[in-house]
């Protein structure tokens, strides 16, 4: 679960990271009265879970009160477009107004679980400010990492590894450290899977700032952060998607139009690709789990219905938990409640497959029955063709 | 022959009473598993059908000489109960619980390097020796005893599509396993396919992946300096869009990495039979195979 730069940054302040002195804003009458407090320069920011905001018009630097006036009125109320929103962008609800800080040096810090290594690991450069992935693609030797086992924890000689790598200045080696093992230790606390501070800045008096802060926390650890749940900004997701996780169904809309609803992550994966390989697009991803019953698999129909692309839907179930029998009396069920407006491929296989072909036969329905994937798939693309 | 489990293997359930528990437990029984006791800690004394129950799974492993633990706990409780079994000596412990927290399982495999237990999953299907010893949730009809295929994969139903095609063209298997979607898990490939390699009765494997990490492409190199054996792999994912989990915590390509086309090509270049359309996956298995 992703949270906002200032979110990030409370708990950043927490924890002892430094951070620009500011506060979150929604109003532009809210703004230039705490810039006028806070004395200018002031940085202006988008608040939306999405990066390459600056590149976007997101952020903008105002040096008196009608700058910031113009400047939290453009940013207030836009629709935010960058690299990660797509083209229809994000509607920017909420800014963060920082006051200004003057910078000597901009350095790169992550920390991030390591499933190859199953350690946590330490991603730190001098080439802050930057896209961290070009600077790992151009110059690979001025990226660090340092890896932590978690059993252990973060030690002294780990922070030595960092702050040598960076080439600091000894003077300041002490705070960067500092910073690390706060870091370090919110990253455990919160169940991270990403915590990242680009740019990290040494002022030009030697103090060290976190200019920006991104956190994304691992869902499967919310049971335990009700802090973070009540974080959630729910302006941020996607409507389909959202309405899919009330009913526990996993669902990330394509841009294709075929429809598919299938049991298991790797088998949806499959079932998207065979559509692709029959020359037609999946519309969804749609994993109604193991544990689906009637109700579910309803639900996952009005979510795939509720895209006007979809032009045929495939359902490939192979009952192994889900019965066959569960998922057609689903079926059955959801067109009497939904109006099955296109064309249905049905393909079972497993568990109790006898006793669900033989509810799908006598309900009545119109369904297209599919002996096996490959002939699923084919039958599907002929719809949509 | 097989690998891992077979009939002399002796089970006890980590969360026999709980309704998942339950459930799987006795479709085991059912299957032929010698499943000797269950775990539900104030609940020892009791029995799940005719399944002692314990209240510790180092009492159950006394009282028992149960060897391998099937984990059905829910996920705020699993990494604990993966820690309880590896420290009472349970040799296979296999985890079948989705949403285990990353961290929770980089402590719980940082601890299993201690230890002599290997762990299966988390968030998998199991592990299956047709006509044996099934540990898991995979329906046990659709597979056929005997070899001469292994099977090993990171998905669950899509390995069921996997094995039910075998069975269909006619290739029994020695062993399927599961390792699991999760970013961190216990044994991987490599581990699988080394046994796989030294078991005689094993004769060809098919290798199920999926986007997400390189242990796909870590995988093609072993098997191209090592495996004696044909290996037909399959990577789901080609449509995923990059930056989206796909359901597994695991499955998301992220910064140019983890890409089913870098797979693909991984295992190509090794020398696998990489089947492209899931479809004819048991004809290309039986071509490859023969």
């Amino acid at each position: 679960m992703k949270i906002h730069e200032y979110q990030a940054k409370e708990l950043f302040r927490k924890y002892s990271v430094p951070v620009p002195e500011g506060s979150v804003c929604e109003t532009v009458a809210e703004v230039v009265e705490l810039a006028g407090t806070m004395g200018f320069p002031v940085a202006v920011k988008a608040q939306i879970h999405a990066g390459g905001r600056g590149k976007g018009g997101g952020v903008k630097v105002a040096r008196s009160a009608e700058e910031v006036e113009t400047a939290a009125g453009a940013i207030l109320g836009m629709q935010l477009v960058t690299k990660q929103t797509g083209p229809e962008g994000r509607l920017v609800r909420k800014v963060l107004v920082e006051k200004g800080v003057r910078i000597k040096k901009e350095l790169y810090l992550s920390i991030i679980p390591n499933r190859e290594t199953a350690s946590i690991t330490i991603i730190a450069s001098q080439d802050g400010g930057m896209d961290i992935e070009e600077v790992a693609e151009k110059s690979p030797e001025r990226i660090i990492k340092v890896s932590v086992n978690p059993l252990v924890g973060i030690q002294g000689f780990h922070l030595r590894q960092v702050c040598f790598g960076l080439e600091l200045d000894p003077a300041l080696m002490k705070s960067v450290s500092a910073v690390l093992r706060n870091l370090y230790r919110l990253f455990v606390d919160y169940d991270c899977s990403l915590v990242e501070i680009n740019p990290l800045i040494i002022t030009e008096d030697n103090a060290i700032i976190a200019l920006d802060a991104k956190m994304d926390i691992d869902s499967n650890s919310l049971f335990r952060h009700p802090d973070v749940v009540a974080m959630h900004d729910p302006f941020e997701d996607d409507p389909a998607e959202a309405e899919a996780a009330k009913f526990n169904l996993n669902y990330i809309k394509l841009d294709g139009n075929v429809g598919n609803m299938v049991n298991g992550a790797g088998l949806a994966m499959a079932t998207m690709d065979i559509i692709k390989q029959a020359g037609a697009s999946p519309a969804n991803f749609l994993d109604v789990g193991g544990g689906a019953n009637a109700e579910m698999v309803e639900n996952g129909f009005r979510i795939i219905l509720a895209d006007p692309n979809v032009k045929g839907i495939l359902i490939n179930i192979f009952g192994g938990i889900l019965r066959c029998d569960v998922l057609a009396q689903g079926v059955v069920q959801a067109a009497q409640h939904v109006n099955l407006s296109v064309p249905v491929v049905v393909r079972m296989e497993g568990t109790n497959v006898d006793e669900g072909r033989r509810i799908l036969a006598e309900s009545g329905m119109k369904l297209i029955n599919a002996t096996d994937l490959a002939d699923a798939a084919s039958k599907v693309a002929e719809i949509v063709a | 022959m097989s690998i891992l489990v077979n009939s002399e293997t002796r089970v006890l359930v980590q969360g026999i009473t709980g309704k998942e528990g339950q459930f799987h437990a006795r479709q085991c029984i059912e299957y032929g598993t010698r499943v000797v006791a269950g775990v539900t800690p104030g609940k020892g004394g009791q029995f799940m059908d005719s399944v002692p129950v314990f209240d510790t799974v180092r009492s159950a492993r006394q009282q028992t000489g149960a060897n391998a633990s099937m984990i059905l706990v829910p996920p705020p409780f699993a990494a604990e109960a993966i820690l309880e079994a590896a420290d009472a000596g349970i040799e296979l412990i296999v985890c079948i619980t989705e949403g285990i927290p990353v961290l929770d399982m980089l402590r719980v495999k940082n601890y299993l390097g201690q230890t002599p237990s290997r762990l299966i999953g988390p968030n998998c299907p199991g592990i299956i020796t047709p006509g044996e010893c099934k540990i898991g949730i995979m329906p046990g009809a659709i597979h056929k005893p005997g070899g001469p295929v292994g099977v090993v994969s990171r998905s669950g139903t899509l390995t069921y599509e996997v094995v039910h095609q075998l069975t269909k063209v006619g290739l029994g298997q020695t062993t399927c396993i599961g390792i699991g979607g999760d970013p961190v898990n216990g044994t991987g490939f490599i581990d699988c396919l080394e046994r796989f390699n030294a078991d005689p009765k094993t004769e060809a494997v098919v290798m199920v992946g999926e986007i997400g990490g390189n242990a796909e492409e870590k995988a093609s190199a072993w098997i191209k300096e090592n495996m004696k054996k044909p290996v037909v792999g399959f990577i789901a994912g080609l449509t995923a869009p990059p930056g989206r989990r796909m359901g597994h915590a695991g499955a998301i390509v992220s910064g140019g990495q983890g890409t089913a086309a870098a797979k693909i090509t991984a295992m190509e270049e090794s020398g696998l039979y990489v089947c492209k359309d899931l479809g004819s996956l048991g004809r290309l298995c039986k071509e490859a195979f023969s």
